[in-house]
């Protein structure tokens, strides 16, 4: 993984006394509440219901086990012991205090961490696929553009006070796993008919209140232009973003506004002015990147062990487990681990101190002490050997963390919902618990198979539920929690809006709802077929009947 | 009034005109023009053989003033609230792309914190937002030693100093 080298440190460092000084300012009377905001902001920091937000940014998703320490640590000292990893490969910790935030900032600097623009009208986090670099699908590792994206990014001059939030998501495989269409802008690594590897280039994507999927501006761009092409795309948007109104400021209303072919015309000709400037990105540059990223010693004797197959035969639960948490990898004999966050009566995302140290630990112990988080809220170990998998099960189990659901119905998304965020309408975390306590057979569970919930406390869509196959927004009605409810939403690479079921329902009916549509997805589906299929084959129809005709 | 110009504090020897009827008639003295009153009376300014000096909101297209630009001894950059970020842009093209030398300056809602970025996208005057503290102010140009990318200051990137370049 990418290490820091001196000038990335001194810039981690300056932050930290900049904004402890900023703090120290804005406590003592010299900022204003509407001056700090945005400072505090641009640092991850949000003033939430009970007590600040305190967001940190995990590059790409990628941690070492140092860092998830560290983070456990912050936790610890900082918080109430727990963690909550976001749908955008972040953390964030709900109950710190105001004051200790730059000491929180200190520590994190110690271990190449920060809260940099993790919030606020900038370029965000950008995110990418939890398997990248070591999926069979890719066509290359994305990781080293999005460090390369990372650092252009970081105190950006002209970008820092952009109309809206910024978030850039690169995917390094066909299959989408980064859900860069639904990002302001997605780049894909493919490959050109002369067989050379560049980006194709969506724009306009994202959820929030009025949901878009991306734009293609441009087919194929060479490597070597990746920022500059990039900086085009950010000079256009600030300039002739919508600045008069926050719920269209974001880059898709523009793309929307002016055409998707007019807005690839201004952005190329912007373009031509700077392409072969001081951003044009030599194959040094590109290899300096690229050598962070390079593949452990992978032992070629993995798959000879025959113990994973032993055991899987002779334990239905290890089976389970190996069914749904594992994925496969490149490397013979080797499965990226997938550890569930999504236990029953847990909020979906959350780890508490002493898991996150667990996972360190085992970590360092099976996977080159490397973790990924998850656009789904749960965190993957990359590395491990078929012949550790029935050992490292055994050990997840003692701490809660051997959940088989991924990818299942208690696999949700959620985002804080209003049990912690003050934008939200409705709660989310409420929810979640409903729907587990209504489905805790797993039979039933791994019956139904894939299926994504994903859910949200209001329109700003943190919980992306636009996208999941089943969607659950909460909405306000008159003072009750009700939620409207969409289907066949996929943020992959068949990427689509869900549909509306019909009026929104009150709180106490949601699993029971779920329950109907799963019955008719159950009475309707053709074999091997996945909810989403079932749904984009019969439509809304039937569902819609079994929900509405009884009430 | 004191401004900040090249990091040191001076007293302004501009006056700023927010307002002034096209039809007006020509102030004396330096004073910056809002640019559709030099529209107007273009023809008679430049006559006047004086120091000009304009000023421009981020709704204004850089490309319309560039052709009058070697009039020009100072750019008013105007930040309506500091979170209106277009003149950054503005900023960076006049220096970079139209090789604008005179005094960029900003004016608005001018503060400590966003100093650092103005300057760095070329912008070398401040007039400091009325109530703020102009010497605190100007602790904002040393906070960073180093920076990632490339603007209109010319500093040394990183990438450069990590000799890719």
């Amino acid at each position: 993984m990418y290490k820091y080298d001196n000038y990335d440190q001194t810039i981690v460092n300056e932050r930290v006394e900049q904004f402890r000084d900023q703090t120290r300012r804005y406590l003592a009377g010299d900022l204003s509440d509407d001056e700090y905001r945005p400072l505090r902001l641009m640092n991850g920091l949000y003033i939430q219901t009970h007590a600040p937000m305190l967001r940190v940014a995990i590059p790409y998703g990628l941690l070492s086990s140092e860092q998830l320490r560290m983070l456990a640590h912050i936790s610890r000292k900082y918080d109430k012991s727990y963690g909550h990893f976001s749908t955008r490969q972040n953390i964030q910790f709900n109950w710190p205090a105001l004051e200790t935030v730059p000491d929180i900032l200190a520590d994190l600097a110690t271990v190449e961490m920060h809260a940099i623009q993790t919030s606020g009208n900038c370029i965000r986090n950008t995110t990418s696929d939890q398997f990248a670099g070591i999926s069979k699908d890719e066509i290359e590792d994305p990781r080293p553009y999005c460090e390369i994206i990372r650092q252009w990014s970081t105190f950006h001059p002209e970008f820092s006070f952009l109309p809206r939030k910024f978030k850039i998501a690169v995917s390094g495989s066909k299959g989408d796993r980064a859900a860069a269409m639904v990002h302001d802008i997605g780049l894909y690594l493919v490959n050109n008919e002369k067989g050379e590897t560049g980006f194709k280039v969506f724009v306009g994507g994202g959820l929030g209140r009025t949901p878009h999927i991306g734009k293609c501006i441009r087919n194929f761009l060479e490597k070597k232009y990746l920022l500059s092409y990039i900086e085009a795309i950010l000079r256009v948007y600030n300039k002739f973003g919508r600045r008069d109104n926050i719920y269209k400021a974001r880059i898709k209303i523009l793309v929307n506004d002016v055409g998707q072919e007019e807005f690839g015309k201004q952005v190329e000709q912007e373009w031509l002015h700077i392409k072969e400037g001081i951003l044009k990105l030599g194959q040094k540059e590109i290899d300096h990147a690229k050598s962070f990223f390079t593949s452990p010693m992978y032992s070629k004797d993995a798959i000879d062990d025959d113990s994973f197959e032993k055991a899987r035969t002779a334990n239905e639960d290890f089976k389970n487990w190996a069914t749904r948490n594992l994925y496969s990898h490149k490397a013979p004999g080797y499965r990226a681990v997938i550890i569930s966050l999504k236990a029953p009566g847990i909020a979906p995302g959350d780890a508490t101190d002493e898991q996150m140290d667990f996972i360190s630990d085992l970590s360092d112990e099976y996977s080159y002490g490397e973790i990924v988080v998850t656009h789904d809220q749960n965190l993957v170990l990359p590395n491990v050997k078929q012949g550790d998998l029935f050992a490292l099960w055994e050990k997840l189990k003692t701490k809660n963390l051997a959940t088989s659901n991924i990818g299942l119905l208690t696999d949700m998304i959620c985002c804080p919902g209003l049990d912690f965020c003050s934008l939200a309408n409705a709660g989310s975390i409420p929810i979640a618990k409903q729907i587990n306590e209504k489905f805790n057979d797993l039979d039933y569970l791994h019956d139904i198979g894939d299926l994504k919930i994903k859910m949200s406390g209001c329109m700003n869509a943190c919980g992306h539920h636009h996208v999941g196959h089943i969607g659950i927004l909460g909405v306000d009605k008159k003072g009750q929690e009700f939620y409207q409810l969409t289907l066949g939403g996929s943020s992959e690479s068949d990427a689509c809006l869900g549909d509306r079921l019909g009026p929104a329902i009150p709180k106490i009916d949601v699993a029971n709802v779920i329950a109907k549509l799963l019955d008719v997805y159950v009475k309707l589906r053709e074999e091997d077929e996945r909810f989403l299929d079932t749904y984009r084959r019969v439509g809304i129809a039937p569902f819609k009947e079994n929900v509405y005709a009884s009430h | 009034m004191r401004v900040i110009k090249n990091k040191s504090i001076i007293d302004d020897e501009w006056s700023l005109k927010r307002e002034i009827g096209n039809t007006d008639p020509i102030p004396s003295g330096n004073v910056i023009l809002p640019f559709p009153f030099w529209q107007a009376n273009r023809d008679e300014l430049i006559n006047s053989k004086k120091c000009h000096a304009i000023w421009i909101d981020g709704s204004i297209e850089i490309e319309t003033i560039a052709s009058d630009l070697q009039y020009f001894a100072l750019i008013a950059l105007d930040f309506p609230t500091f979170k209106d970020g277009r003149s950054y842009s503005h900023a960076r093209l006049l220096r970079e792309r139209y090789d604008f030398k005179g005094e960029l300056r900003a004016i608005g809602d001018v503060l400590q914190d966003q100093l650092f970025f103005m300057e760095r996208c070329g912008i070398n005057s401040f007039r400091i937002r009325d109530g703020k503290d102009i010497e605190k102010a100007l602790e904002s140009f040393n906070v960073f030693s180093v920076n990632y990318q490339g603007a209109a200051d010319d500093s040394v990137t990183i990438s450069q100093q990590r000799k890719f370049k």
